[in-house]
């Protein structure tokens, strides 16, 4: 066996043991049911904002707090507390991926990421839904 | 229905062209097939012809159709869903071009045109390898032309058209009841183009990266022409068009860093995006193909290795457009593009290169000669070869982790990024630096076939100890201490940064010493020099990334975890010296700007040891499509060592109309009340306190009171509102605590006996303009910035060398 083959299959195994290392080291999307019962876990939420709760955000007195409720589909519902500025658009949002922890009843999210209608895309069901918002709505304007 | 003032001709010759692109580009591709199957060239002459003739008429056709929609979105005709779409009346001139390729359908045009550029110079330029290397060119752009045709086939949309009608995009909507619909304020005005790519480099960036992305199909047709005629050959003709690919791609990622750098807030260059990584990859496989092309020309080692990475990373080029474009990755990505159900389209794309490709390596891999003999350890092609199988390895786990969503839908599996999905790739990438930096440092000084030890050791002596002393003074006096992620990554960011110094070094003296200075052929240690600054740039830069924005009030927010650090953004006050860092900061205003429609914000950085203050204007640009709120660009100071880049993470407008009323309250000296945000305690009030008396008239009686407010945070401030009698006029002085949003007055005396006096409090939040700032340092950036030009600079070096080489060849 020549050198080289050694080292190429030395470098597949390592590469092969990083991959499975990080397969390890994934995270899983849950419910906001399931996040509860993995309290000091960190799991990926799919979620929405609760637009019937308080949505605080006051930079003047604290830019590095949000604190929201979040909703899924199964209707149960989870204060949030986000200990950084808040997402532009985060109102406007369809729905939210929250990033973090469930402590105390409470998620401690540590990143937002946002599913907003027809952010950079062609998503013509929004376009239309957009369209016809601001069709009907004249005072709308900026 | 009559609809007035639609422009319909441009689009009708557009969808015929479209089509006319995807017959001829059919036809060239079996024309050129053909001809390769003919081993008598008198035979092939016909097909040949008859190849170039369908090329000719795909290229015309290309033009046509990029013309008629640059026409169309110049021209704002909004009866197009497309122009009305990316576009606006009041859009800059210089970004209708970026609302060309906003779009899935624009930038697949932009591809096809690219592809037409390189089709053409090779009917030139190939010689002999036409027929097999245009057959794949034709191919790929049927399958472009595909993705732009909008029809339904078996009741399966293909592609997108992009001379599609807004009313027949979306038949159902009212008010194509209307014959003047195109007067309606809405479509006359356009959906713009997202506030995100309203950006120089948004215009030169995406031309750059897909003349990147198409490229990287030259090697890949040569590989298969290879493979087809079983003549080997092709790898002279090959390597100058890789340094082009190498080149252009590098030059289209780093445009794109420097986009995100420049543009979006997620602070920094660099985050490991998937529509990042899927440029990245290629280009990484690319340049492993290169090294290994390289070895085979020198020493026969490494042709199947050639033939694997040239024929992945045109096909990875396609995975990556699969990814980003079929809306696959979804949560994982800022920025993709989401699908018009064009995923299994997209698949088809991808499988019709790498399946058919992968089969005949296979079947031929017995023909194609490779060397049984051992590469000596002391050759250069043994430590290229194993470089270049770092770099693949590098791309293929990198790959691997962009991925995960895919694996989620092969498999319906519910996996997510790990929870640090930046440092999972780091801790592995830095690895990967510190192999491909000492490999990169070296080899050039070993010889193909062997090299005398000795020789070799006293080449690379001195080198290697410059290396060792600037990277250790480096690391100690650098500031270079990223303690985030424990000691062991730290170590690991010191070898690297030796390893990138070492590169640097060896390959700058590797010009002199053993090029002897010859300009001419130093095109690869030049390109090595700036892989090394790279490298290095990154080091400095990531390592010693530092938020400067620290909340001042000195009060934790919460825990620091592993991955965040509490209270990263400032608050500023209009007109209010604030404290940050090493800095004080100053909000002066804000300005808006017609032409650009932003809205600055001037900020003053005065830094504390006295050195020249300077401004930064972040701004922020109202959002379009629908979206409410604004996006932010960031701006930065420029220094030699150092990037001083902030952006505005959020600000709010004070109003002017004064509207709320103030609360009176009665207090005694010492007594306590409470407002919204904490408490206030009145300490005693002063008869003509001597720092009024200044200000007092003759005769004028003035009452201070001595006020100290204490917020929740903990932050003390003293207030000292007052009134100021004079004969029978009684002037009120409130003051103000800005970062509270609160003014306080001496209202009166209420009881002079007892001493009980009462004030008013106001407090609105929208008393101010705020803004909240993220500031970072990225020490050393311009290492970076600089390196890859100095790497491009290599390649095009190179590449003209061989293309000088092979003019002699032929002479």
């Amino acid at each position: 066996m020549k050198k080289t083959h050694i080292i190429a299959l030395a470098l597949i195994a390592i590469s092969i043991g990083v991959l499975i290392s990080f397969m390890g080291s994934v995270t899983t999307y849950e419910t906001i049911e399931s996040a509860k019962a993995k309290p000091g876990r960190y799991v990926n939420l799919i979620a929405k904002l609760d637009k019937s709760k308080p949505f605080e955000y006051d930079p003047a007195t604290n830019p590095n707090l949000l604190q929201f409720t979040a909703i899924d589909t199964l209707g149960n519902s989870i204060p949030v507390i986000y200990h950084n500025a808040k997402p532009t658009d985060m109102e406007k949002s369809e729905r939210i991926v929250l990033k973090g922890r469930v402590k105390d009843g409470a998620f401690e999210c540590e990143d937002i990421l946002l599913k907003c209608p027809s952010k950079y895309k062609d998503d013509i069901s929004a376009n239309a839904q957009n369209v016809k918002t601001q069709m009907s709505d004249t005072t709308s304007s900026y | 229905m009559e609809y007035n003032g639609e422009h319909l001709l441009p689009g009708q010759i557009g969808e015929w062209l479209i089509l006319i692109s995807l017959t001829a580009s059919l036809t060239a591709t079996l024309s050129y097939f053909f001809a390769s199957k003919k081993s008598e060239s008198a035979h092939a002459d016909g097909w040949i012809k008859m190849g170039r003739w369908s090329y000719a008429a795909v290229c015309c056709s290309v033009l046509g159709v990029f013309s008629l929609l640059v026409f169309i979105i110049a021209n704002h005709y909004h009866e197009y869903y497309y122009a009305w779409n990316h576009s606006s009346i009041n859009l800059q001139p210089q970004y209708l071009l970026a609302s060309l390729w906003e779009g899935q359908e624009g930038s697949f045009l932009l591809w096809n045109f690219w592809n037409c550029v390189l089709g053409f110079l090779l009917i030139r330029k190939a010689g002999k390898w036409e027929a097999t290397t245009m057959t794949v060119i034709s191919f790929c752009q049927f399958f472009i032309a595909t993705m732009l045709i909008g029809i339904y086939f078996f009741g399966y949309k293909v592609g997108g058209n992009p001379f599609i009608l807004f009313r027949e995009q979306m038949p159902d909507m009212p008010l194509f009841n209307n014959p003047d619909y195109l007067q309606l304020a809405r479509i006359k005005e356009g959906n713009d183009l997202n506030v995100l790519l309203q950006n120089y480099w948004m215009v030169i960036h995406p031309p750059v990266l897909f003349l990147g992305f198409a490229s990287t199909i030259v090697p890949f047709a040569f590989a298969y022409g290879g493979l087809i005629t079983k003549d080997h050959s092709w790898t002279t003709k090959s390597l100058s068009w890789t340094l082009f690919s190498g080149a252009a791609l590098g030059t289209g990622i780093m445009m794109g860093a420097a986009w995100a750098y420049e543009s979006l807030n997620f602070g920094g260059y660099w985050a490991w995006d998937p529509v990042e990584n899927a440029s990245l990859v290629p280009w990484l496989i690319l340049v492993a193909g290169l090294h290994t092309n390289l070895i085979y020309k020198h020493s026969g080692y490494s042709l199947r290795t050639t033939y694997i990475f040239y024929i992945l990373s045109f096909s990875l080029v396609l995975y990556s457009t699969f990814l980003t474009r079929s809306g696959v990755l979804g949560d994982t990505s800022v920025h993709a593009f989401t699908g018009a159900d064009m995923t299994v389209q997209l698949l088809c794309f991808f499988g019709a290169f790498l399946i058919p490709a992968l089969v005949l390596f296979f079947i031929n891999r017995k023909n194609i000669p490779t060397i049984h003999k051992e590469e000596s350890s002391y050759s250069r092609e043994f430590w290229m070869f194993i470089g270049a199988l770092v770099l693949f390895l590098s791309g293929i786990i990198i790959t691997a982790k962009t991925s995960v969503p895919v694996y989620n839908l092969v498999f319906g599996t519910n996996v997510a990024l790990p929870e640090d999905p930046v440092f999972a790739h780091n801790q592995v990438q830095i690895f990967i630096a510190i192999i491909i930096g000492v490999l990169t440092a070296i080899t050039q000084y070993l010889k193909y076939k062997d090299t005398p030890r000795n020789q070799f050791a006293k080449k690379i002596m001195l080198p290697t100890v410059i290396a060792l002393v600037i990277s250790v003074c480096i690391s100690i006096f650098g500031n270079v201490s990223y303690t985030e992620k424990g000691a062991g990554f730290l170590g690991a960011i010191y070898v690297a940064l030796f390893a990138s110094v070492y590169a640097i070094i060896a390959n700058a003296g590797y010009i002199f010493t053993g090029l002897k200075g010859k300009v001419k052929t130093s095109g690869a240690s030049v390109a090595h020099v700036g892989f090394g600054m790279v490298l290095l740039g990154i080091i400095l830069s990531s390592a010693g990334k530092a938020v400067l924005s620290q909340n001042t009030t000195g009060i934790a927010l919460f825990e620091k975890s592993k991955n965040e650090d509490p209270a990263e953004n400032i608050t500023l006050f209009k007109g209010l010296r604030t404290d940050m860092n090493t800095y004080h900061v100053t909000y002066q205003g804000d300005s808006t700007n017609t032409y650009d429609r932003k809205k600055y914000f001037e900020l003053l950085f005065e830094p504390k040891d006295g050195s020249k203050s300077f401004f930064i204007y972040p701004d922020v640009l109202a959002n379009n499509k629908g979206q409410e709120g604004f996006s932010a660009n960031p701006d930065k100071e420029h220094f030699w060592n150092n990037d001083i880049f902030v952006y505005t993470s959020s600000f709010q407008q004070g109003t002017s109309n004064d509207t709320i009323q103030y609360r009176p309250i009665t207090l005694q000296a010492g007594d306590t009340s409470f407002y919204s945000n904490g408490m206030i305690i009145l300490n005693k009030s002063d008869l003509n306190p001597p720092d009024m008396q200044a200000r007092l008239a003759p005769g004028a009686l003035a009452v201070q009171l001595d006020i100290t407010v204490i917020s929740k945070e903990g932050s003390k401030y003293a207030v000292k509102p007052a009134i100021i009698l004079k004969d029978s006029t009684l002037d009120i002085i409130p003051d103000t605590v800005l970062s509270q949003s609160m003014v306080l007055k001496f209202n009166r005396i209420v009881d002079e006996q007892k001493g009980i006096l009462e004030i008013g409090i106001k407090e609105d939040r929208r008393m101010n303009d705020i803004v909240t700032l993220k500031v970072y340092a990225f020490p050393f950036i311009n290492v970076l910035w600089i390196g890859i030009v100095i790497m491009i600079i290599g390649f095009v070096m190179s590449m003209y060398r061989r293309i000088q080489n092979m003019k002699l060849r032929a002479v």
